[in-house]
Parts: structure tokens; C-alpha cells; sequence
């Protein structure tokens, strides 16, 4: 029989379950996810860094882990609790199992718990700090000491976390994305220069880029602006990632001079919210975020509805938007501002993840557009549409 | 955009009668899509000749025409109506090709109606192999490797290109028909004729073999806008080679990556743009190769199908509902999902956080002679769905909610067995309706995955939960009850076994394990479907039950009403009583009280989310009720309405404390038990048919001479007419014993005299305990030995004296005064010589009262319900016996097409899946549109053949007389021909098929043969003629096997195609 684990939150609340993955303690805020595919996606998701995620399909690792799946390098999250793990994994793609995969990773993680108990409380108190505990660790404390460190944990409120999961040194990218018969593919001739800001990149948003003819160099979060324009971009891109937008000055300055420039400029998630901020607006804490793989967005400039994948807990304030900042899209659930673009700049950005990677991929025209903001610099620079040089 | 303006009234076409491959999930659909357009104003019309259903119900559209759904009837209809659009896509393949008829035949045209839904071009696409190949291929997506074939040189030349095994299948068939797997030439020889005398189009699809592939379906819906959702994910259980309709299935998918997944999703909605289904739910099938993920497109349908039913009730997204909103210009982000009380907009994709099974069930025991191997030909006739938190518990809860005797993994295979290893192979491999349960016993035997997957081609991690499942198993049943400690005790629920499978492997009762359960504080707990994994709140009441910490129910302290539903349809038992069910809530929540259903399956209309106030997807077991009864505590619990199912129930739920309202349970035992019912019918002075019960083949033979035969012989536990017999004879009788004693020791036999040409009545009323009223007596064409259910009848009685109905008035309503029945009751007797029998008395409702409330305009249902709160017949107005002034007929419908090789012959065991109504101001129009409904083609002129048994020798007479002035030209077996002859009438002569060639097999594979009439009796004259009626049915030839039938057939004739139309509002009208 496999160990005992314990996930206490900073409430008191305490689920007993199983232990999976590694054995250890870990703390830091408890989220949840509904997407029912994609998990491996998720853990590798750099947002999720020094969070702990709940899964709410039941059974997760079915098909096991392979090493085209994953979002970054490494586990960014600090945990995960699920309801079942699966006794065998089956995909003719799968590599590991899920819970080698987390054992490898030094990932501690719970199973069956009323995983939906945790997500009904979650959704209803908003995220809550929270402690996982199994093997010795648990042993030696018990469940009053993984209270305790819930309780101990900070907090991501006001927390800088792009810079702690950004690069240290730029480096550039060219693969391209994945398909079914040859895995991925490589990049198409590259015809645009652009700089991607990692604040937490998911491969995937690079594999798309590179997809469309970008030659991607990602630099560290704190890259300054004078840096990047060194490079001579053709666009700027500001990643999704980690935590609250507002303590990362050093990207707002950087995108404020990117936007003087007039420089397409294209955000996601994060780095939506980022540009949001250098164009004067605000941003909030939500009281409910928006997790899962199923979300409908409609584009107000012709009424579509795209499903998309959302991961945020931040949102761009609708009040605070300047003139020049115009409403692209909104969310079909609660309203929620979901999509900006500039009327005086090529800049947009978008609040879900036209990069899928899990979810939906019905947003994916939104990287064009970015292209084609670009082709229009340069032929507006008067600047022939050719093969960008390379940096 | 709202809706449109441009058009004011819409045409529905409705599904027809309940076939294999199109039950009541269309029941479903189409309510939903009359209350949706309805409650935009706009004036609907309703054609379907089912009227069992609920759409049917008065208040569900503004003109119902309880109709044939065929072009004829249906343009009358569109003449009368003028409707500015036809809604096409929620009466499945039937409506869909009554459209493509009234488009062929220039109806619309005419008319100038307008197809919503789907377009003529988007059917003929999607239905259309060929084209529906070349759509794929353009959106470079790839089709199995296929040929199509127009006669059978074509298939050859098609078998040269793809080889064994192949898939062959018939364009424009329902459910798969006439479709096979051949492994060999013979195989393919034999399908491939078949199919093309079954396809409308003499269009054969011949595919490569993806046998041993992965398969999988989504349920897409899309908007005008081109705003597609997917609602739902389905894994099938087992690999390709089993129609989707009998594969158990699972959702969501469960074994692919969100990178395989999302090509799919991508991958479905190319299809729905490219076929062109503007608006609406469509399901896109796939094949994905298990070693490479190679994805092949299987099929898609442009409609609201059975998957689309599912989906709905597996998600808590109401498909058919968003459907017909789309299909009036309504865009998806227009619209909430209003079983979430609006909480999820339309237009968001549903997540569940629970897994759920499908199980289909088969009815292969009433047809002994069908091959019961599952191929690409649907055979099952109901399912069951089951929510659990794993796996493991879905799929347990579904094994016990199907019925079929099993309590969840229960051995089946007799281990000791010398070939036991053989016999697993077999049932691994060829597919049959038990393999699941053959699983576990390969586990059992020590199998491995591996081995198993090999033979079956289902995925490992399916596999590995029955394993783990039998390894659990095998632990309980080395322990004692009383050392399993709650922890332990807790995880064994957590994976949904029953307490009496517990029981089981302890040697216990189940009674023991549920005190001990309960006594450790081990409860179920209920969470609520709500499409988002909790996400949001949402004020959602569709709950499934689960071992968890949290329980959501939150009863309230209302005045409730359960309704116990009536489980997996089956022959028998199917949308009659579910409709009784929805009628009943209903009924209770327009009377104020919380309403609570408690039923598991997915096809019907009483587990819609907005028919009761509460629902409890829940497997009909003790267990699984007296759960919810002791959490809900609800003021009555009915379970006269769901058929067998709840009634099997009510004595321990009775003695468990729960408040059973409605005719005491102790009524229904004296209508079951033979001896007490005896005493019954003594009391009162009636009669019933000689009879006796006898336990050996001596005893049986010396009492058969005393009551003389024929005898009607059954085992005394009998449901639906099971194993039951006439036999003529003493050399029938011993065979019958033999058998019988063989199967049964411990039961006895029943013998009942035959009556044999009596005229059998049906009786439905309903009493409040001290007055009785008669719904309707019903007169059955098809003498006496027919099962009821399979006979057709009529409203009122088309030739049954006054006296002899008042008589029968008289006896019935003392019947149900002496049983005290406060509720519904049916009696079935029978007339004969003077005399009437009473031979069974049902104190529940019964397969005829939606029939009955479609034809007096009242809802028996609804009335009887009213009954058992207390409300008497005088408070609600119903104090006489509403006689109708028109005709209807009730006719059966039947699955002999989908079973090749069964003798299409009616008898004492039903047989019928469906029913259909027609109405006529003279029985000769009612029966006429009955026969039509029932997709019956009578050919008015060319050769008639009949030919009778001795006993009807004298009668038909009267049918040859009939058919030649109607036209027909006479061909008879030697016997009937020298009787005609004799009567001066002008015959030919033909062999039967045991006194040499040609004979009338021969004829009727010539098509020279347009009608025949065939009686017969004893069980050797029945085998040597079935080959007659095997070959007319499957060359589409009318036969009737009854004198009685003979005649009704001539009185259709007769009256011709000149029918009129008539709404059952107008009807209902006329009689109030």
C-alpha cells in the first residue's frame, strides 16, 4: 500500500490521502485546473510556479508522460493533487509513467482526495495557501505541521515571480510545431526578427512563433529596452507567466519604450496584462480566476466565439482603459476584458493562451495577426518583405 | 442576432416508432426542441406516428398529428399547416429521409418550405459515402480505404483493392442494417447480398478493416456563425468492429493526450464545415490506430443522434435544446445552459469531473435463431448510463443498473469447464453482449493484459481496472465481514462495489453488509452535474452518487414525491412506462410538491433535467434507492409507473420504511400469485381459462388431458411472455417439459387452456380505492395467443358487442375494488363463445396508457398519480369513461430486420420494440395508417398467397373472397388451394418449400408474390414454414400470420390511400 499524504490549507482544512510522486513537504498556493487532457502540459506550465495544482478530472496520468509534451525544462509547479492515478499508463506516445515522471522531477503530489470538495472550497475562498506533506515529513510532523507551514507560506500576492522563472541568459529559437506522424517539425524560413520576453515562456508560444517564419531570441525578463532594440526586432513579444503583473516594473518600462518605438508589440496572458500597464490601464486581482481548458471568448469585432484556455487569477481592469486602448475581446462567462489592441500602435495582447498547449487551439489566428502587424511595418518602413537578417 | 422573424410556424418530424438503433433518445431530442421553439412564439407542428412519446403530449406543440412520418402524410400535413420551415434533425434517420423524400418529390418546392437545421445538400453529403469520402479528402482528412459497389461484380472488383476482413455496410440504412464483417468469401457473398437488397440505393460501402483500432466520438454543435463547441468526448470500450450503438463507451475520452485530443477537436469541426451543417449538434466518429495514432474519419451524422442523448446527460449540456435555438438564428453565445440555472453560457465547452459509462443491453433471449455476435449492425435495444468519481465505480454502478441479474463483476464462466480456455477465447474475441463480465473471468483465470488486449483489442488501462477489480475481489472473499475495518471498507466502496456483490464474496447477505456498512458511518455522498468541474456555482439538481468526503444534496424540507423510473429499455419494458414516469412528476409538481427522479437511463425524457425538481442519476437497485430514500426523506415514493423494474423493489422498501404510496404491494401479489389469484377470481364469480401447475412431464401430461389441449405452458416466474409456449399436442407438451424441468427444477410449469379463437381485450383504468373508471377498452386484431404487447388493437373496439364491453366494464371494476387499487390497473381477457375470461391482472401501469391518454385526452398518468396523494377521481373531474369517436389503432413494430435468420412469426413471447397510432374516422383508416406508420408497404394489387393451418380452413374463405374482388390474383399451397377451389374461387396452386421445386420460396425471391398470408401452429408446421416469412420480410413482401389480421389487412386495402390528417388537439376537442 502506498504512503499516507496530507494537504492542509491555510484554513485549517486538511485532506488525507495518498502519497504520490516524491515523498517531502511543499508549500505554496492552491489552485485548481478543469482541463480534462493536458496535464503534463500544465505541470511544465512555468505560471504555475510555487503553485500547487488541483486537477479536477479524476483520473490523471492515463497516458503517461512522453518528452514532447512538456512546457519548459522543468516542474514549475509545487505540487499536485489529484483524485486517481491511473494503474498503467497507455499511449503508443507514452515515455514514463506520471508518477515516475514526478518522482524523477522531485515533485511531491496527492491522490485520492475529494478533489472536488478542494475545488468547491477553493473556488468559494479563492486561492488558499497550502502545505503538502507525505512520507518522513509527514511522520515527523503531522497534519498541525503542515497547517502550520501553509500558514507560513508568503503568499504570490504582490510576489515578483517572472524574473525567479525567466532565463538567465538569451538564447535563441528556432523549432517548430508539433505534428502527429513526425513530431515536431522544423521552423519555416524565417522572415521576422522577434525578441520574446520570458517571464515564463511556454514552448509552445515559440514553436507557433517560429512556425510563422519568427527567428524567436528570448531574453530574461529584466532585459532593459535599449538592450532589445540593439537587436533591431522586427516584434516584441511579452510571455504568459508567473504571479501579479504589477511589481514587474522593469518589463513595464521596457514595453513603454517598445511602444514609442512602434514596434508590434503582441502579450499573452501576463504580458498582456504588462501592456495593459505601459499603456496606463490597471490591473486587478480577481475574486474568481478563470482555470480550464474550456472558456469561451468572443471577439467583438465580428462576434465569433472562440473556447480558449485560461489560466489567470489577474485581469485587466475595463474602467481604466486610456482611449487609444481598445476592447478586442471578452469573456462569454463573466464579462471579463479578455483581449486588447492599440488604435494608435501595433500592439494586442490577449488574456487566455492562443498557444493552447492544453486547450483549445481556436485563438491560434491571433499569431498571425502579430505577423501580419509586422508586414505592415515593413512595408509601411518601406522596407522590402524580405529575409530578415539574423542577430 | 436573435431569432428569426421571416418565419412564424415550423414543421418537426418526429422519429416513428421505437426501432433497434432509434429509441426514445428522439423523444428527448424532439420535446426539447418543440419547448425551445415554443417558448419563442413560434406556432409548431408536430408529425410523429409514436404515441408513447412525450412530444406527442397536446401541450408540447400547437398541432400534433399523431401521423405516419412518411412524405404522402406528411405533405397533407405541410398542405394544411403551409409551416414556413421543417426542422428535420431531431427524428433521427426517419426524419431525415422523410425530408430528403418531400425534397425529391417536390413538396417543398410546392409549398415553399424552408429545411432548418440542415440543409438537402449537408444530408446527401454526410450520407452519402461517395461524397462524404471526397469531403474528407479535400480537408485533407483520411477515410478508411474503401470501395462502393452497385451490384455485386462492383464488390468483387471493390474486395480485389482492400481485401480480408472488410466492413461492409448499406448506404441510407438505420442503425448499421444489413452491415457485416466478412472474413471470407462465403461471409462476403452472403452481407454483400443482403445490403443491397437492403440500401435504398442499392449502394454498398465496402471498408478496410479497422478491427483491433481504437474508436472514438464527438457530439459538436454549430452556430450560423461558424462558432463550433465540442460537447463531448466518447471512448468506446471496445475496438472497432462493434457499432458504436453496442459498444459500451465511456466519457470523456480517456487515453488520449491534449495533443491527440486536440487534433480531433480540430479535426470535428472541419468535418461539420466542410459537410455543411450550419446549425446544430452533429457527432463525428473516429478511428485512431492504437501503435501510431494514424486517425481515420469513420462517419458523422448531421442530427441530433442516440450519442447526442447521451452526451447531454453525460455533460449536463442540453444538445437538442441549444439545437433547435441555433437552428432559428440564435448564435451560441446567445444563449445560457439553462440546467445550470444559466450559470454556463451555451457557448462553453463542458468538463466533467466524474467518468461515465454506457452499457447497452440486448434482448438476444427472445431471438434464438439470431446470430447474438456484436458486428457493425446495431442489435442492442436499450442501455444504461452510470456517473461515478473513477472508473471503476461508473462502470460497476452501470453492470448492476443494466438489469440483467448481475450485481457488478459477477462470474459467469463455469471454471470448470473442460474448455474453458476455449470458451474465453471465443467471448474475448468475438464479440458477444456478456464479453465485460468474460473479462474479469479471464482475470480470474490468471490472464495477463497483454493476453487479454491481444484477443480483444481493449486498452490496457481499461483492462487494468476490471484486473485490479478481481484482485480486490479475491482479497474480500478471503476475509470475514467483521474484520474489514473502515478505512478498508471505505476504499472497497470507493470503487463502486454493491453490497450485494459484497455479500456475495463474504458469504453474507446483503442486508448484513449494508447494517455493517452503514453502522461504520460508510454513506454515499452526492455531487451535482454541473459542466464545470465546480468552477462556478451553479444551481443545478442532477446529482449521481459516489464515495466522498463532501456531499452536495443539500435535501430540503419540502413536501416530495419520488418517482421510482423504469431502467434500460428492453422488449417489454421500454418508453411507455417512462412516459407514465414523467407524467407522474409532473402531475406532482403542478399539485406543489419537490419532485425527485431517480432513473439511469440516457435515452429517455424522464431523466431530462427539467421534468422533476431533483434528479438522481442512480442504477434502480435496493441499494441504490434506499440511499436516497433515507437522505431525501421523501412524502411518497410511486413505483407503479417504471414497469418491473421499481415493482421489484416495493417489498423491501416497504419493510426498509419507506412510504410507498399507491395500491398496496400486497395487491400486486395477489394479481402475481397464481393461487391467490385463483381465489380472486372465484370470489368475484368470474372465470379464467382451466388451468393448473404441474412439476414433472408425468403430471403435466395426465392434467393436460383433463383441461385438453391446446395449452398455453410457461414456467410460473415469467416476465414479458419469456418461454412461453402452445403446444397442440401430448408429444409437444413432453418436449416442452423436458426442457423446462431441464432448465428449472425448482420452479413449476403453468398450463393454461387455449383459447385458441378468442377475441383478447385490454383494459386500462384507474381507481382512487372507492370508484373506478374505465380509461379505455381496447379490442386486439390478432386473435388470442398473441402477446399483447405485439398485437395491434383498437380504440374503442371495432367489432365487440355492447353488451360484452359493458360485461367486461362491470368485471374489471370489481376487480380493481376487491384489490383496493388506488392507481393504474390493466387486465388482459379474453372472448370467446359467449364467455368471458379474465386471464391477467396488472395493478401498475402498463404498456397502453399513453396510447389510451393520446386517445381520450386525458393523461391516465397524471390521474392515477393524483389518485395515490390522496386526490379522488371526483375532485379531479374524472368521473366517467371518456369512449372516443374515432378510430385508433395501435400497432407493433419489429426488429425481425435486424436479426437474419429469425422466423418473423408472432407469439406468446413478445417480440415488438415499438408502437405506432393511427387514427381514421372507420377502423379500415386507422388500421390502414398503422400499418403505414409501422412502415408496412401492403401492395394493393398482383399475387396474393395464402395458405392456413386446418383450423382456419373454414375462415379463409371469407380473406380469398375479400382479396380477389380488392383485385389481387390468388397463389396457395395445395391444401388452402383445394378449400378456395372448392369454394369456387380461382387459385394457383404452389409447392410448399418441403414438396419440391419451384415452390413459393422460389416465387417470393422472384417478387411474384406481393402479399401473404400465412397461419400456422405446432411447432414443426412453424419451423417448416418459416422460410416464407424469413424470405418475404427481407424482400419487403406483407405478411400477416393471423385470420384476423387477413381481414384487418382487406378492410386497409379497402379503404385505399385516400387518408386525411387529423391533430390530436382537435381530436381531444371533439370529446370534451
Amino acid at each position: 500500500m502506498a504512503g499516507l499524504a496530507v494537504l492542509a490549507l491555510e484554513d485549517g482544512s486538511i485532506f488525507k490521502g495518498t502519497a504520490i510522486g516524491a515523498e517531502g513537504s511543499s508549500s505554496g498556493e492552491v489552485v485548481f485546473n478543469t482541463s480534462m487532457t493536458g496535464y503534463q502540459e500544465i505541470l511544465t506550465d512555468p505560471s504555475y510556479a510555487q503553485q500547487i495544482i488541483t486537477l479536477t478530472y479524476p483520473h490523471i496520468g492515463n497516458t503517461g508522460t512522453n518528452e514532447e509534451d512538456n512546457e519548459s525544462e522543468k516542474v514549475w509547479a509545487s505540487g499536485l493533487v489529484i483524485r486517481d492515478l491511473p494503474l498503467v499508463a497507455s499511449n503508443w506516445r507514452k515515455q514514463q509513467t506520471l508518477d515516475e515522471f514526478l518522482k524523477q522531477r522531485n515533485v511531491v503530489a496527492i491522490a485520492e482526495i475529494d478533489t472536488r470538495r478542494l475545488t468547491r472550497l477553493l473556488r468559494d475562498k479563492g486561492p488558499l495557501n497550502g502545505c503538502l506533506l507525505s512520507g518522513q515529513a509527514l511522520q515527523d510532523g503531522g497534519e498541525e505541521q503542515a497547517t502550520e507551514l501553509a500558514k507560513q507560506f508568503p503568499g504570490l500576492k504582490g510576489m515578483d515571480l517572472a524574473k525567479v522563472v525567466s532565463v538567465d541568459k538569451s538564447y535563441s529559437w528556432d523549432g517548430g510545431v508539433w505534428d502527429i506522424a513526425q513530431g515536431y517539425l522544423s521552423a519555416s524560413e524565417s522572415r521576422f526578427n522577434v525578441v520574446a520576453y520570458d517571464f515564463g515562456v511556454k514552448q509552445n508560444i515559440l514553436r507557433m512563433l517560429a512556425a510563422r517564419g519568427c527567428q524567436v531570441t528570448v531574453v530574461p525578463a529584466e532585459t532593459p529596452a535599449a538592450e532589445v532594440l540593439a537587436m533591431n526586432p522586427d516584434g516584441i513579444f511579452l510571455s504568459n507567466g508567473p504571479g501579479d503583473p504589477e511589481p514587474c516594473d522593469y518589463a513595464i518600462a521596457a514595453s513603454k519604450e517598445f511602444l514609442d518605438q512602434g514596434i508590434p508589440l503582441f502579450g499573452i496572458c501576463l504580458g498582456c496584462q504588462l501592456l495593459a500597464i505601459a499603456c496606463g490601464a490597471n490591473t486587478i486581482k480577481m475574486r474568481l480566476g478563470h482555470h480550464g481548458a474550456n472558456h469561451p471568448v468572443q471577439d467583438l469585432r465580428d462576434n465569433t466565439v472562440l473556447i480558449t484556455s485560461q489560466n489567470h487569477g489577474f485581469a485587466v481592469d475595463g474602467e481604466t482603459l486610456p482611449d487609444n486602448l481598445e476592447v478586442t475581446h471578452k469573456s462569454l462567462f463573466d464579462g471579463s476584458l479578455q483581449g486588447i489592441e492599440r488604435t494608435d500602435k501595433p500592439a494586442f495582447g490577449f488574456q487566455g493562451h492562443p498557444e493552447a498547449s492544453p486547450g483549445p487551439h481556436d485563438v491560434a489566428p491571433l499569431f498571425d495577426h502579430f505577423i501580419e502587424l509586422m508586414d505592415n511595418q515593413s512595408n509601411s518602413a518601406n522596407k522590402p518583405a524580405q529575409v530578415a537578417a539574423s542577430s | 442576432m436573435p431569432r428569426r422573424t421571416d418565419i412564424n410556424s415550423i414543421l418537426i418530424l418526429g422519429a416513428g416508432p421505437i426501432i433497434i438503433g432509434q429509441a426514445c433518445e428522439f423523444d428527448y431530442s424532439g420535446a426539447q426542441a418543440c419547448q425551445a421553439l415554443k417558448e419563442e412564439g413560434y406556432r409548431v407542428i408536430l408529425v410523429n406516428s409514436n404515441p408513447a412519446t412525450i412530444m406527442t403530449d397536446p401541450s408540447m406543440a400547437d398541432a400534433t398529428y399523431i401521423e405516419p412520418v412518411k412524405w404522402r402524410i406528411v405533405e397533407k400535413i405541410i398542405e394544411k399547416e403551409r409551416p414556413d420551415a421543417i426542422l428535420p434533425t431531431m427524428g433521427g434517420q426517419t426524419a431525415l429521409n422523410c425530408a430528403l423524400d418531400l425534397n425529391r418529390h417536390g413538396v417543398l418546392d410546392k409549398y415553399d418550405v424552408e429545411l432548418i437545421g440542415a440543409s438537402c445538400e449537408a444530408i446527401d453529403k454526410a450520407e452519402d459515402r461517395e461524397l462524404f469520402d471526397d469531403a474528407m479528402t479535400s480537408i485533407g482528412l483520411e477515410t478508411p480505404r474503401h470501395g462502393m459497389a452497385h451490384n455485386m461484380v462492383q464488390a468483387h472488383e471493390a474486395l480485389e483493392e482492400i481485401g480480408f476482413p472488410c466492413i461492409i455496410r448499406p448506404s441510407f440504412t438505420m442503425g448499421g442494417t444489413g452491415g457485416g464483417i466478412a472474413y471470407n468469401k462465403e461471409e462476403f457473398d452472403e452481407i454483400c447480398t443482403r445490403g443491397l437488397e437492403l440500401s435504398p440505393t442499392t449502394e454498398l460501402l465496402i471498408d478496410e478493416s479497422l478491427i483491433g483500432w481504437k474508436e472514438f466520438e464527438l457530439e459538436v454543435v454549430r452556430d450560423k456563425n461558424d462558432n463550433c463547441i465540442i460537447v463531448c468526448s466518447i471512448e468506446n470500450f471496445d475496438a472497432m468492429g462493434v457499432h458504436t450503438g453496442d459498444s459500451i463507451t465511456v466519457a470523456p475520452a480517456q487515453t488520449l493526450t491534449d495533443k491527440e485530443y486536440q487534433i480531433l477537436r480540430n479535426a470535428a469541426i472541419a468535418v461539420l464545415r466542410e459537410i455543411g451543417v450550419e446549425t446544430g449538434g452533429s457527432n463525428v466518429q473516429f478511428a485512431i490506430d492504437p501503435t501510431d495514432g494514424r486517425l481515420v474519419i469513420i462517419e458523422m451524422n448531421p442530427r441530433v443522434s442516440r450519442s447526442s442523448a447521451l452526451a447531454s446527460k453525460a455533460t449536463g449540456f442540453p444538445i437538442a435544446r441549444v439545437a433547435a435555438k441555433l437552428a432559428i438564428g440564435f448564435t451560441l453565445d446567445e444563449l445560457r445552459n439553462e440546467i445550470t440555472g444559466g450559470v454556463t453560457p451555451a457557448s462553453f465547452e463542458p468538463t466533467i469531473d466524474y467518468v461515465v459509462t454506457k452499457i447497452p443491453r440486448f434482448t438476444f433471449e427472445k431471438f434464438s435463431e439470431a446470430n447474438d455476435r456484436l458486428t457493425t449492425q446495431m442489435k442492442s435495444v436499450g442501455e444504461v448510463m452510470a456517473i461515478g468519481r473513477t472508473f471503476q465505480e461508473s462502470v460497476q454502478k452501470a453492470l448492476r443498473g443494466l438489469e440483467v441479474g448481475m450485481c457488478g463483476f459477477d462470474p459467469i464462466l463455469d471454471s470448470g469447464l473442460s474448455n474453458a480456455k476455449e470458451v474465453l477465447t471465443r467471448e474475448l474475441t468475438e464479440v458477444g453482449a456478456q464479453r465485460i463480465w468474460y473479462i474479469a473471468d479471464a482475470f480470474r483465470q490468471d490472464w495477463s493484459i497483454k493476453t487479454i488486449y491481444d484477443l480483444s483489442g481493449i486498452d490496457p488501462w481499461l483492462l487494468v481496472q476490471i484486473e485490479d477489480i478481481v484482485q480486490v475481489e479475491n482479497e474480500i472473499s478471503k476475509q470475514q465481514l467483521a474484520d474489514i475495518d473502515r478505512d478498508a471498507f471505505l476504499r472497497i466502496k470507493r470503487k463502486g462495489f454493491s453490497d450485494k456483490r459484497l455479500a456475495q464474496l463474504l458469504g453474507k447477505t446483503e442486508l448484513e453488509v449494508q447494517k455493517y456498512r452503514q453502522a461504520l458511518g460508510i454513506r454515499p455522498v452526492y455531487k451535482r452535474v454541473d459542466t464545470c468541474a465546480a468552477e462556478f456555482v451553479s444551481s443545478t439538481a442532477y446529482m449521481y452518487s459516489t464515495y466522498e468526503e463532501e456531499c452536495e444534496a443539500n435535501p430540503t424540507d419540502r413536501q416530495k414525491i419520488m418517482v421510482l423510473g423504469g431502467g434500460p429499455n428492453r422488449i417489454g419494458q421500454g418508453i411507455e412506462f417512462d412516459y407514465c414516469c414523467v407524467h407522474a412528476a409532473l402531475a406532482m409538481g403542478e399539485d406543489g410538491f419537490e419532485t425527485i427522479m431517480v432513473n439511469c437511463n440516457p435515452e429517455t425524457v424522464s431523466t431530462d433535467y427539467n421534468i422533476s425538481d431533483r434528479l438522481y442519476f442512480e442504477p434502480l437497485t435496493f441499494e441504490d434507492v434506499i440511499e436516497i430514500a433515507e437522505l431525501e426523506k421523501p412524502t411518497g415514493v410511486i413505483v407503479q409507473f417504471g414497469g418491473q423494474t421499481p415493482l421489484n423493489l416495493v417489498k423491501r422498501l416497504e419493510q426498509a420504511g419507506v412510504p410507498v404510496i399507491g395500491t398496496p404491494p400486497d395487491a400486486i401479489d395477489r394479481a402475481e400469485d397464481r393461487e391467490r389469484f385463483q381465489q380472486l377470481i372465484e370470489k368475484l364469480n368470474l372465470k379464467q381459462p382451466p388451468n393448473c401447475t404441474v412439476r414433472s412431464v408425468e403430471e403435466s401430461i395426465e392434467q393436460a388431458n383433463k383441461i385438453s389441449y391446446p395449452l398455453v405452458v410457461r414456467p410460473s416466474y415469467v416476465l414479458g411472455g419469456r418461454a412461453m409456449e402452445i403446444v397442440y399436442n401430448e408429444e409437444e407438451l413432453k418436449r416442452y417439459m423436458h426442457n423446462a424441468v431441464l432448465v428449472s427444477n425448482e420452479s413449476p410449469v403453468l398450463l393454461d387452456y387455449f383459447l385458441s379463437s378468442a377475441i383478447e381485450i385490454d383494459v386500462d383504468v384507474v381507481s382512487d380505492g372507492n370508484k373506478v373508471v374505465v380509461g379505455a377498452i381496447m379490442q386486439h386484431i390478432e386473435q388470442a395467443g398473441i402477446h399483447s404487447g405485439d398485437s395491434a388493437c383498437s380504440l374503442p373496439p371495432y367489432n365487440l358487442a355492447a353488451d360484452v364491453q359493458n360485461e367486461i366494464r362491470d368485471q374489471v371494476t370489481r376487480l380493481a375494488l376487491e384489490l383496493g387499487v388506488i392507481g393504474l390497473m390493466n387486465t388482459q381477457l379474453a372472448y370467446q363463445d359467449g364467455e368471458i375470461y379474465v386471464i391477467e391482472v396488472n395493478p401498475r401501469a402498463s404498456r397502453t396508457v399513453p396510447f389510451v391518454s393520446k386517445c381520450i385526452g386525458r393523461s391516465l398518468a397524471k390521474v392515477a398519480a393524483r389518485c395515490m396523494i390522496g386526490k379522488s377521481l371526483e375532485e379531479q373531474e374524472f368521473t366517467h369513461e371518456i369512449i372516443p369517436k374515432t378510430y385508433a389503432v395501435k400497432e407493433a413494430v419489429f426488429p425481425f430486420n435486424k436479426f437474419p435468420g429469425v422466423d418473423p412469426i408472432l407469439g406468446p413471447e413478445m417480440k415488438s420494440t415499438g408502437e405506432v397510432m393511427g387514427v381514421g374516422t372507420t377502423f379500415a383508416e386507422a388500421y390502414a395508417k398503422a400499418q403505414m406508420g409501422a412502415g408496412d408497404v401492403i401492395e394493393t394489387s398482383g399475387n396474393a398467397f395464402v395458405s392456413v393451418r386446418d383450423r382456419d380452413k373454414d375462415a379463409v374463405v371469407e380473406v380469398a373472397q375479400r382479396l380477389k374482388s380488392l383485385g389481387y390474383s390468388l397463389v396457395a399451397t395445395h391444401g388452402t388451394a383445394k378449400v378456395l377451389e372448392e369454394a369456387g374461387l380461382e387459385v394457383t396452386g404452389v409447392n410448399k418449400v418441403l414438396e419440391g421445386r419451384p415452390h413459393i420460396v422460389d416465387m417470393l425471391k422472384n417478387d411474384e408474390i406481393q402479399v401473404v398470408f400465412n397461419t400456422t401452429e405446432g411447432k414443426q408446421a412453424i419451423a417448416d414454414s418459416s422460410t416464407i416469412r424469413r424470405t418475404a420480410l427481407r424482400h419487403d413482401v406483407y405478411c400477416t400470420t393471423t385470420i384476423a389480421g387477413a381481414l384487418a389487412v382487406c378492410d386497409a386495402v379497402e379503404f385505399g390511400n385516400n387518408m386525411s390528417v387529423y391533430t390530436i388537439q382537435q381530436l381531444h376537442a371533439e370529446l370534451h
